[in-house]
């Protein structure tokens, strides 16, 4: 078990290193970073200040060296456009993102699963009709206009819940079901898959043959063979929405680094930018590394496997 | 049971037909049988309709702009006229025409961007699968830790930096998308590695590109195709996230994620600019996803008993 | 002896996709308490589904138990199993009657310790603290004849072999002194020497517990040693049933012969070939009104093919169904 976190953790770290490498590259494949950072009607003299003045003319392997030592102590240099620490900005704004992620996480699981799971039981049945649907609706109809539909009609039609900005509790509750839509399409689809899958299984008859109440066997015997891999796409997931809740975000005005990245874009503060994408790839990789952890509390053959 | 799972070469139902005409008719049948695959494949073929003909079939210049026309309601309410079926934009373009015509941006994208990624993928993922050891260790690590990364965040930081055009995105999502092809490929070719068939092959005397043509390639077509389908569904939603964010093609191109992102300002008092390019998103992406489903349950090779 | 189960034409059908199978037309049978049966057959002779059925463990969505009667003379009173409530059944399935099943790699739950998968049988029909059930959980192991019972109560499946894991199989199934014991092929997945040691310990629990055992297997030479009785089946029906001596000596159906001619044998002559039975297993889709076996039997005359032979009694306690008299070489002709 340990040797089998720590293999994780090795490669979760060289994938930081990857994202940080990628990062660095990307803002400087263009040619000329400080052209892409300043506005198109700076002279040329303007541009050659910046560019003294963020070192671009050092060579790369500088450059590179001095952007993860500094990394490293989580110092991303200087928003453009608000001229504050950058990283400070981004990690203001994380928790109204991980609201949001986990709250649409939550909707997601807690209305997919027990459909997946109902379908999986009797496949056929109105029950199974009805997550088939939810997972292809979840699957195709896309959140960000389907957001844009609720807010007419919820928010201002019916006035039932706020339609932008983060406030009273039920601010929440329109962004975070439309975010986490696709995700309880999926989780629908593959719960239903792996109980269909699990339900024909030979331990299952046994567990039948011993006279167990239904409940428990579906609970006890299915669901938690089930859950092996829905928890590695919850995981997966949640890291997903964490990145993807731009769209939201900037739809219902939501103070998140989704936000703050669409912004950050249209001012071109690539810095910004920047810091953001590190940011959100780290918390993502934290995650998955979790992910990884809880499933092997679940499975014990991972466990003692290792 | 070793055969029942061992892939062998061109074995679905579809093979066992004679002639073109018997496996059109086989695929009408099971089309038939599976409504859902028949309306998938009608709103499919729709939509490639509309972006194929659409100088022919757009009643407007998507790109003119007649102001005293602007903001128009559908034809069905109040203020609209048939001439504009379902209304005008703030600029007094048609937007029916307009969402026609969007059809050709989400279509070139998702295609190429398929085609590029599973080319790219493929290749990947067969190098993989086929020489296994060390090679196979770095490629199935480096794709999988790339597949753990948030896709959305990157695809929206490279945009940003690359500027808007077509070619770009279709770059972009070709390459950001390979790994899960890499993924399915590798995945197939390990599958076919192990039945040793391809060793019986081989002791046979079947050169390498009998091997690969007759044998590997009919195995990888159909998971291919039926990922490909999903993929470009979800590249067209992509395409549109990433015009909505104004990163996609330039804004005087009609493409849907232009649209909405021009009707999301609008949207409690011209609400059908934002609406309708929505719909046809979703209609496009429901076909593609009911023909992928199809697609995977018919060209499941375990298909293979012979019916009456 | 007291009887302890009686089945009266049993018949089971499976619609599916590609049409319907036929697999249980009309089994009869009786188990006496104490009793050891064993009912042998191919694989589709409809000997595993017939069973099964009694207590509904085959999957019902494309299975259909449509007729037949199987009366349990259980603790209170005789019942009849194909027609209680879920409940009832709940409470016999793994309270009076114990199930062993083929493959113990995967009929065990891989993400639940050992212990755990017979604690909650235990619990769940003795009224036994946690303390108690895991006290028996103990007790049975050591019984099943597993070295270190307090350690492998702890264990998961994947951790122990093969030949424990059937015992942690035998152990769930006798957990609550059932009256009966149905298992179905329990060596077959098992590597030959541990099959002799799984029998042996049938044995012994046999004797020690006095439940009855209905033993389904393709292999008559596991049977000679272990079976009071066999039942032959073939085509969804029964072919012949007899005490076992009996059957080794007199078999009367064409099948069993065959069967017993491809057994190897250890007293018989070395240039005697394994005779295997011509032909291939029926195909249960096709309802049929002759007997099944009459394509693959050497003996076969018009009537085979015009009636579904009987089970009737041809010599004492001993039950054929067959139109032909293999003792005479001729067809019987005696009102049958």
């Amino acid at each position: 078990m340990l040797r089998y976190f720590l293999i994780r953790l090795g490669q979760s770290l060289a994938l930081m290193f990857g994202v940080l490498l990628l990062v660095f590259m990307m803002l400087r494949v263009t040619g000329d970073p400080a052209a892409l950072m300043l506005p198109r009607e700076a002279s040329a003299a303007e541009i050659e200040a910046f560019r003294e003045r963020m070192g671009f003319n050092r060579p790369i392997i500088v450059q590179f060296a001095d952007f993860l030592s500094k990394a490293v102590v989580g110092d991303f240099g200087e928003s453009l456009h608000f001229r504050t620490p950058a990283m400070t900005l981004v990690t203001q704004r994380l928790p109204a993102t991980v609201e949001l992620a986990a709250t649409g996480l939550l909707f997601a699981v807690l209305i997919g699963v027990p459909i997946g799971m109902m379908g999986g039981l009797k496949p056929g049945s109105a029950a199974d009709s009805l997550a088939r649907l939810l997972a292809l609706m979840g699957q195709s109809i896309p959140n960000f206009w389907l957001a844009m539909l609720m807010i007419l009609f919820f928010g201002v039609q019916l006035r039932w819940f706020p339609t932008f900005g983060r406030g009273a509790w039920n601010s929440v509750v329109m962004p975070a079901f439309v975010l986490g839509l696709p995700v309880m399409g999926q989780i629908v689809r593959l719960t239903r898959s792996t109980v269909l899958e699990i339900r024909s299984e030979d331990f299952v008859r046994t567990a039948y043959s011993k006279g167990l109440e239904p409940p428990v066997i579906y609970l006890k015997h299915i669901l938690r063979n089930a859950s092996i891999p829905i928890i590695s796409v919850i995981g997966v997931q949640f890291g997903y929405m964490l990145g993807g809740s731009i769209y939201i975000e900037t739809i219902f005005a939501w103070p998140g680094m989704g936000q703050l990245l669409q912004l950050a874009i249209g001012w071109r503060d690539f810095p910004l930018v920047q810091a953001i994408a590190i940011f959100t790839s780290t918390v993502v990789i934290a995650l998955n590394l979790l992910t990884d952890l809880v499933y092997a509390i679940i499975d014990p053959r991972i466990r003692y496997g290792f | 049971m070793a055969s029942e799972t061992s892939p062998r070469p061109a074995d679905s139902l579809l093979d066992i037909q004679r002639t073109w005409w018997d496996r059109l008719a086989f695929i009408g049948r099971l089309l038939w049988r599976d409504k859902g695959g028949m309306l998938g494949l009608f709103l499919f073929l729709l939509v490639v309709f509309s972006a194929v003909f659409a100088p022919w079939i757009a009643p407007h210049d998507p790109l003119e702009q007649v102001m005293e026309d602007s903001k128009m309601p559908p034809a069905w309410s109040v203020g609209g006229s048939w001439e504009h079926l379902l209304g005008t934009d703030t600029l007094g373009r048609d937007i029916f025409s307009r969402i026609i015509y969007g059809s050709r941006v989400s279509l070139t994208v998702g295609f190429f961007g398929v085609l590029i990624a599973g080319t790219l993928g493929m290749i990947i993922g067969a190098i993989a699968g086929y020489l296994g050891g060390r090679v196979d260790s770095v490629i199935t690590n480096t794709v999988n830790l790339v597949l753990s990364l948030p896709y959305l965040l990157f695809v929206v930081f490279i945009a940003a930096i690359f500027g808007r055009s077509l070619l770009n995105v279709i770059l972009i999502f070709g390459i950001t998308d390979a790994p899960i092809f890499a993924r399915v490929t590798r995945g197939e070719v390990l599958k076919i590695r192990e039945s040793g068939y391809v060793e019986s092959a081989r002791c046979a005397g079947a050169s390498w590109a009998r091997i690969v043509f007759d044998h590997i390639m009919p195995n990888l077509i159909g998971p291919l195709i039926t990922l490909a389908t999903f993929e470009m569904s979800a590249m067209i939603f992509y395409e549109a996230g990433l015009g909505f964010l104004g990163l996609s093609v330039p804004p005087s191109v009609p493409s849907w994620g232009n649209m909405l992102a021009a009707g999301r300002q609008y949207l409690t008092s011209y609400p059908w600019i934002a609406t309708f390019p929505g719909v046809a998103i979703m209609i496009t992406s429901l076909g593609m996803n009911l023909l992928g489903d199809w697609l995977r349950d018919v060209l499941d090779p375990r298909l293979r008993r012979a019916r009456k | 002896m007291a009887i302890i189960l009686e089945v009266r034409d049993l018949k089971t059908r499976f619609y599916t996709v590609d049409g319907v199978v036929h697999a249980v037309n009309g089994v009869s049978f009786d188990l006496a308490k104490g009793e050891t049966l064993a009912i042998v057959g191919e694989s589709g002779s409809g000997k595993s589904v017939s069973v099964m059925s009694l207590l509904r463990l085959i999957p019902m969505p494309p299975g259909r138990i449509e007729s037949g009667q199987a009366l349990f003379y259980g603790s209170d009173g005789p019942k009849d199993l194909l027609r209680l409530s879920q409940k009832e059944l709940r409470d016999i399935r793994g309270g009076a009657i114990g199930f062993v099943f083929q493959d113990p790699a995967t009929s065990l739950n891989p993400i639940l310790t050992v212990g755990e998968q017979i604690i909650e049988i235990i619990t769940r029909h003795l009224h036994l603290s946690r303390h108690e059930a895991r006290e028996r959980a103990l007790q049975l192991l050591a019984s099943v004849g597993i070295p270190d019972p307090e350690v492998r109560l702890g264990c998961y499946p994947f951790q122990l072999s093969g030949g424990m894991r059937q015992r942690v199989m035998i152990a769930i199934a006798i957990a609550c002194n059932p009256q009966i014991v149905i298992a179905d092929e329990p060596t077959t997945a098992l590597d030959v020497t541990v099959q002799a040691q799984i029998v042996e310990l049938f044995k012994r629990l046999r004797q020690e517990l006095g439940m009855a055992l209905i033993w389904i297997t393709h292999d008559l030479g596991i049977v000679a040693g272990l079976a009071d009785r066999v039942m032959v089946m073939y085509g969804g029906r029964p072919a012949e049933v007899a005490l076992v001596d009996e059957l080794y000596d007199h078999p009367l159906h064409p099948y069993t012969i065959g069967l017993l001619g491809a057994l190897p044998r250890l007293d018989v002559d070395e240039s005697r070939r394994l005779v295997s039975i011509r032909g291939t297993p029926p195909d249960l889709m096709i309802p049929i009104q002759h007997c099944p076996f009459a394509w693959r039997c050497d003996y076969a005359f018009p009537r085979c093919w015009e009636e579904i032979p009987p089970l009737v009694e041809v010599r004492p306690k001993h039950m054929a169904a067959c139109f032909f008299d293999i003792e005479r070489g001729e067809p019987r002709h005696d009102g049958n």
